[in-house]
């Protein structure tokens, strides 16, 4: 398949398509709208489903509602839509629903800025919504690789039975870049007759299915978390995806870094490199589950003398590196938040 | 001699947590014969709200959804749009609806979405404990509102039918109650109606069911009934708001 020359939004559009999810739902924020805007006439192409919903929160009961009815659905928003999906995605969460949610990241807290951030890394990883629950999150660093997470985000979140977050910043959203769909990721949705609600006709079953998250029995709330908490710890055994770059050199120091920011310190590397200077860097490509042991064993060289997390956001990452590192190795954070994204040079110095 | 009256199948043989003279039961008979009626049960899914009715789907045979306080409008759209085939409702209090849910009651019927609406208006919240509702008539004493609703303070209580029935699209709206057989009669026939639209018109279609709450009214069941004909009818008026033929 030849590569074509995309938005990275609108690649993400069309990505969910190919990847066999005709459903969309959204509400528009700035700097994610170009998504909205290309599914809306795409998606009368392909038979598919486009509503501009009136809010985030209904928004994220659309999905929720087509999620608990069987069919694969998704939606893109950006850092203060995410909040109000929040509760939805809880929801989502309890009661074990599968659907993609995009964050296309931009600066906080409030309404912040428009401009490109990652200052929603702990809401992603930590804690979307109340209550005891996770997302699979994966962070592309190129148009190229959104499309390709959002392809495989379906199938992940249909064999969690689980909500999988595409965490992007705002420029894998408005950049262009040459892309292409490949045909292996097209996958068919998991058969759902055990648990959606699509009418007892089409399942030519006599049990009803019933899709709640409310356990007032204090037992069986335990045991839905408990069950819960088992898928999250199989994402951690079976999910966890990274890149490592240049650690095959005697690196004195190893970053740690994703998504936009990581482009950047590549760059700073290849240059640092040329002055005779060695760096490693792990890039982790999910979140959650983190790779924490890829980290650890990187850090835990002889060589290796001190860890950065370089982040767009003021030290959220560097916690999860902390606790990889184990003490190991000293720690240390840089990064911006305002918008504009560091350059090589600041990354060097 | 045949069976005359019995269970409809769409109901489960659950016994309710309703209160003692609480109306809830009534109106779910009246759905559950509709949907017999109708034969529709294997095609039917209902969303059940936050409130009294949240445990609404241990009393239902078919498909249920458990939205969070206010979005089942959000819910029931997603599932219709998305599979259009099914029959689809909602069944919502009027502090789900008419307070936290308003915006989404009112957007759903503003786009026509092909599903039902069963709004039950009991002029108070009931399973949080009694707390003044936006149906809560003037003067009313609630936990929320102890020397009565003061209108001055809070406004006039939201008359729903009224309001839904202001906008263009939506094309039946009705307020009907369940106060005494009379009602009752036409009350179930509203509901097939709305349900009947869904299923030939494609539109959407709500039913506001005036109710009661003897334990949140603190009065017993009978004086429960006559505080809501004398108090609740004369402002929250019966009858068709709206009909597919008025659009």
């Amino acid at each position: 398949m030849s590569k074509v020359l995309m938005k990275g939004n609108e690649a993400i559009g069309e990505a969910a398509i190919r990847s066999g999810c005709l459903n969309y739902f959204a509400y528009p924020i700035t700097p994610q709208s170009e998504v909205a805007e290309y599914l809306a006439r795409r998606m009368p192409e392909v038979g598919g489903v486009f509503l501009q919903g009136e809010s985030e929160v209904a928004v994220s009961y659309m999905i929720f509602g087509a999620a608990a009815a069987g069919a694969r659905v998704f939606t893109t928003s950006s850092s203060p839509g995410i909040s109000l999906m929040s509760e939805g995605i809880s929801y989502m969460a309890g009661a074990q629903c599968p659907a993609v949610f995009v964050n296309i990241m931009r600066g906080g807290p409030g309404l912040g800025g428009i401009l490109p951030s990652q200052a929603d890394y702990f809401q992603a990883t930590k804690s979307l919504g109340h209550g005891d629950f996770r997302l699979l999150v994966m962070a592309p660093a190129s148009v190229q690789e959104a499309v390709e997470m959002m392809m495989d985000a379906f199938p992940l979140a249909e064999k969690y039975r689980n909500p999988v977050m595409i965490l992007g910043d705002g420029l894998i959203g408005q950049m262009m870049e040459p892309v292409e769909f490949p045909d292996s990721k097209k996958t068919e949705p998991l058969n759902n007759d055990a648990w959606a609600t699509s009418g007892l006709d089409t399942r030519k079953s006599d049990t009803r299915n019933l899709v709640k998250s409310l356990f007032l029995d204090p037992e069986a709330l335990n045991n839905n978390n408990l069950l819960l908490k088992s898928k999250y710890e199989q994402m951690k055994r079976e999910e966890v995806r990274f890149e490592a770059y240049n650690t095959d050199s005697a690196y004195n120091v190893l970053i740690v870094s994703y998504g936009t920011m990581s482009r950047v310190c590549r760059t700073a590397i290849d240059s640092m490199k040329a002055d005779g200077i060695e760096v490693g860097m792990i890039r982790p490509q999910t979140l959650f589950p983190f790779p924490e042991d890829q980290i650890r064993a990187a850090a835990d060289v002889t060589h290796c003398s001190v860890v950065a997390s370089i982040e767009m956001s003021m030290g959220q990452m560097i916690e999860d590196i902390e606790r990889s590192v184990q003490g190991k190795k000293p720690v240390k954070w840089f990064g911006k938040c305002g918008g504009d994204v560091p350059t090589p040079e600041e990354v060097v110095a | 001699m045949g069976k005359t009256f019995a269970r409809p199948e769409s109901m489960s043989l659950a016994v309710t947590h309703y209160c003692p003279g609480c109306t809830h039961g009534i109106i779910h008979r009246l759905v559950a014969e509709v949907i017999d009626e109708l034969g529709i049960c294997g095609r039917t899914v209902g969303i059940a709200p936050v409130g009294c009715a949240v445990l609404a789907y241990n009393y239902f045979t078919f498909d249920f959804q458990e939205a969070a306080h206010g979005r089942a409008p959000a819910m029931a759209t997603g599932i219709k749009r998305v599979r259009p085939d099914l029959t689809v409702f909602t069944y919502q209090g009027d502090g789900d609806l008419a307070s936290i849910g308003m915006g989404e009651i009112i957007h759903a019927a503003n786009r026509g979405e092909k599903f039902t609406t069963i709004f039950v208006n009991n002029a108070v919240y009931g399973m949080t404990g009694g707390q003044m509702a936006p149906t809560t008539m003037p003067g009313q004493r609630t936990t929320t509102s102890p020397f009565g609703r003061n209108v001055d303070d809070v406004g006039m209580p939201i008359k729903v039918a009224e309001l839904l029935a202001a906008l263009q699209t939506p094309a039946y709206i009705v307020r009907q109650a369940v106060l005494k057989p009379k009602y009752i009669v036409k009350a179930k026939k509203a509901i097939k109606r709305a349900f009947q639209y869904q299923l030939d018109r494609k539109c959407f279609s709500l039913v506001e069911i005036i109710s009661t709450c003897p334990t949140n009214w603190g009065v017993n069941p009978v004086e429960a009934i006559t505080w809501a004909e004398e108090k609740m009818l004369p402002y929250y008026k019966l009858g068709e708001y709206k009909t597919p033929e008025d659009v």
